[in-house]
């Protein structure tokens, strides 16, 4: 294994542990332990309720914080209506819960708690979360398409006006994107996450070992890497939204196929 | 050659995967931009499609990283 010589292990920051002496804890045969990706996860949901609940006045004149959720709530409605149409409203409460989940999760992640001792967990840096996200949006896609669109919703596979002798083709190849959205939904969200969080570590070791090494490699290494990182974080940030985003546009453009077909 | 350098070597490859989605992303990015700059009220409404052309260039890029991930860990 490469990653025993590194000093700084790059992913031992995705290390699931159990909390408190939960690893024992079963239900029904299966571990139920609550560790450190279940504690963020809650603190993401408190969170989230925390700024929600605040923004919820209904005043006139709205405040500063009533402003800010107003605003969320309106750019996932404003979503909905482009890509969806006036059926996507129905929509606004999955796609804003699943975006401000997610874009809470990514920010919690980045945030430099490691220097008072707390270590945050980016649970969606974790396959198993994102797949169960996009699972869940995509159930929703086959749900709301066989509901309302009965067997004819496998006409999404054959967009219209395909000739005849082109659909034995254009059928294998429509059904394996459509089956592949599932896993590109999850995978991007997690390996976005997971590389931006090694190359942060990475970056790091470069500051630390670098320093170590004495004056010189400090000079030539340890400020270069530490000045590229303010950068990074900077990026990091950016990218924690823009996934968020692209994961609650993505959502509502296969809903949009299950709502309204080609 | 050593099965754990063969893998080492096909991470370090699988790098170009990643500048390749770099070049793309430039691109989605560029040609907006040049475009938008042409035009710039109908700029705002082609944001979402904007996100969706770097969404597929980006992911492409990750699944690079990916392979790479698995060569050194996995595999």
């Amino acid at each position: 294994m490469a990653a025993e010589v590194a000093k700084v292990d790059p992913m031992h920051q995705f290390t699931i542990a159990p909390l408190g002496g939960s690893a024992n804890w079963e239900l029904a045969g299966f571990n139920i332990a609550f560790t450190n990706s279940a504690l963020w996860m809650a603190i993401a949901t408190g969170a989230l309720f925390v700024f929600v609940a605040g923004g919820l006045r209904r005043e006139l004149v709205p405040g500063r914080w009533q402003m800010s959720v107003e605003f969320f709530t309106g750019f996932i409605d404003d979503m909905l209506e482009a890509n969806v149409g006036k059926a996507g409203r129905k929509y606004v409460p999955y796609i804003f819960s699943l975006f401000m989940f997610i874009l809470f999760a990514n920010i919690l992640g980045l945030l430099p708690l490691g220097v008072i001792g707390v270590h945050p967990f980016t649970f969606t840096s974790h396959f198993t979360v994102t797949g169960v996200l996009a699972i869940l949006s995509f159930s929703i896609v086959l749900l709301v398409g066989f509901w309302k669109h009965g067997f004819h919703f496998f006409s999404l596979f054959i967009p219209s006006g395909t000739p005849l002798p082109m659909i034995p083709i254009i059928f294998p190849i429509e059904l394996i994107s459509f089956l592949v959205r599932p896993f590109s939904l999850g995978l991007r969200l997690f390996v976005a996450m997971m590389a931006g969080h090694v190359l942060l570590e990475v970056l790091s070791s470069f500051v630390i070992d670098g320093t170590n090494a004495g004056i010189g490699f400090a000079a030539l290494v340890g400020i270069p890497s530490f000045l590229l990182m303010i950068g990074i974080c900077a990026l990091e940030i950016l990218v924690a939204a823009i996934q968020a985003y692209v994961f609650a546009l993505l959502t509502s453009l296969y809903i949009n196929d299950a709502e309204n077909l080609h | 050659m050593d099965a754990e350098a063969a893998k080492l070597i096909g991470a370090g490859l699988a790098a170009i995967g990643a500048g390749m989605a770099a070049i793309g992303v430039g691109n989605v990015f560029g040609s907006f931009l040049e475009s938008a700059l042409r035009n710039p009220g109908a700029a705002d409404g082609q944001q979402g499609r904007l996100f969706i052309g770097f969404a597929a260039a980006e992911l492409l890029g990750l699944l690079a990283f990916v392979v790479a991930m698995i060569l050194i860990f996995v595999a």
